[in-house]
């Protein structure tokens, strides 16, 4: 972003408050598509994980080419107001990168974990680790082509999940569509605490 | 739990993983920073009339940092914008840290909650765009 910030001359540049919330789900489940269709910056392509050669060591010098490869990542930004912005991070697919999943989760705001109807079990694995961590989270129930239509309640059932996480039908693909998941996300965070967020 | 833990090492080179690359050339090496922290959302400050151009040691990528980070911006931001993996970022950054040419300021803790008025903030904002 480029606006030129009318800091008082002498002052420091005040710095934004940036909101974490990931987006997860099985592979093919939507994940960068709606990274893409939220972000107002393209999305961030590589981040290095290191092998097993290279975990514990400081230095790759000679060897970084055994010890490093790179796994996708979505990254996309939302400037609310010049004072906070939101961090979209997509969890990379597999569910083994787990100190990266660690790494994105710290200080998260929440999640949005996306259902594929054809393929429910793919978000088992999200769903657990936003659980086991606290992590507030909501369902986007993803609407592919040639999938049955399950009813919410089917798949809530399916995915047995608690009766206060929310649930929306979504399509990745559309702007509108997962604005209003992240909405209801930063809403269920707010009634987590207590303090709903008025309509208004 | 119903995930699965970490299999084998040859097993992570999938679909979903790039190639294997040599990304650390710029940094010597090096890939780890001097110091920890660097969070996705930490961000980074340069000192006031930080200089990097009389610094033996930089590389023109430690500069463009710098001159990215004359006004605050996001690690994760620093990343895209000048197309380099985080992970060497991070690296570089360190070097930078270390000659006092950046303040970084790292997210609030996990505890940390915002509160009301900035949920409310999000919330319209999102409506908003
Ligand atoms: N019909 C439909 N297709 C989608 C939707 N979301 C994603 N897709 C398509 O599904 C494919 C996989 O999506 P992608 O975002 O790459 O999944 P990821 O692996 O979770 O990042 C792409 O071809 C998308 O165009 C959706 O909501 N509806
Ligand atoms: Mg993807």
């Amino acid at each position: 972003m480029d606006s030129v910030r009318s800091d008082p001359p002498g002052s420091a540049p005040r710095i934004p408050l940036a909101l974490k919330i990931l987006i997860a789900g099985g592979f093919g489940a939507g994940k960068t598509t709606l990274v893409s269709a939220l972000s107002e910056v393209r999305p961030l392509q590589t981040e290095e994980i290191l092998t097993g050669a290279g975990i514990g060591t400081d230095d790759v010098s000679g060897v970084e080419q055994k010890a490093t490869t790179t796994v996708a990542m979505d990254f996309g930004r939302i400037t609310i107001n010049e004072d906070l912005q939101v961090y979209l991070f997509g969890t990379p697919g597999q569910d083994r990168f787990w100190f990266l999943w660690d790494e994105l989760a710290f200080g998260a705001l929440g999640a949005v974990v996306l259902a594929d109807t054809r393929r429910l079990a793919d978000c088992f694995p999200s769903i657990d680790y936003f659980e086991q961590r606290n992590i507030p989270f909501v369902v986007g129930v993803n609407c592919f082509e040639g999938s049955r239509r399950f009813s919410l309640e089917s798949v809530r059932d399916a995915l047995d999940l608690d009766p206060d996480v929310p649930m929306v039908l979504c399509d990745a693909r559309d702007r509108q569509s997962g604005k209003l998941l992240l909405i209801s996300l930063v809403e269920h965070v707010a009634r987590q605490r207590g303090e709903p967020v008025p309509v208004p | 739990m119903r995930a699965e833990s970490p299999g084998p090492q040859h097993e992570w080179l999938d679909a979903a993983a790039g190639p294997v690359v040599r990304p650390y050339t710029l940094t010597g090496g090096r890939v780890r920073p001097a110091v920890e922290g660097f969070d996705l959302v930490a961000f980074v400050l340069a000192a006031p009339a930080a200089d990097p151009t009389g610094q033996p040691g930089l590389q023109p990528e430690h500069r463009r940092l710098v001159e990215r980070a004359r006004r605050p911006v996001a690690v994760a931001d620093l990343a895209a914008e000048l197309d380099l993996a985080v992970g060497v970022v991070r690296v570089l950054l360190g070097d930078l840290l270390a000659r006092g040419l950046v303040a970084v300021h790292e997210p609030r803790a996990t505890a940390y909650l915002p509160d009301e008025s900035i949920l409310k903030a999000v919330v319209s904002g999102l409506r908003a765009l």
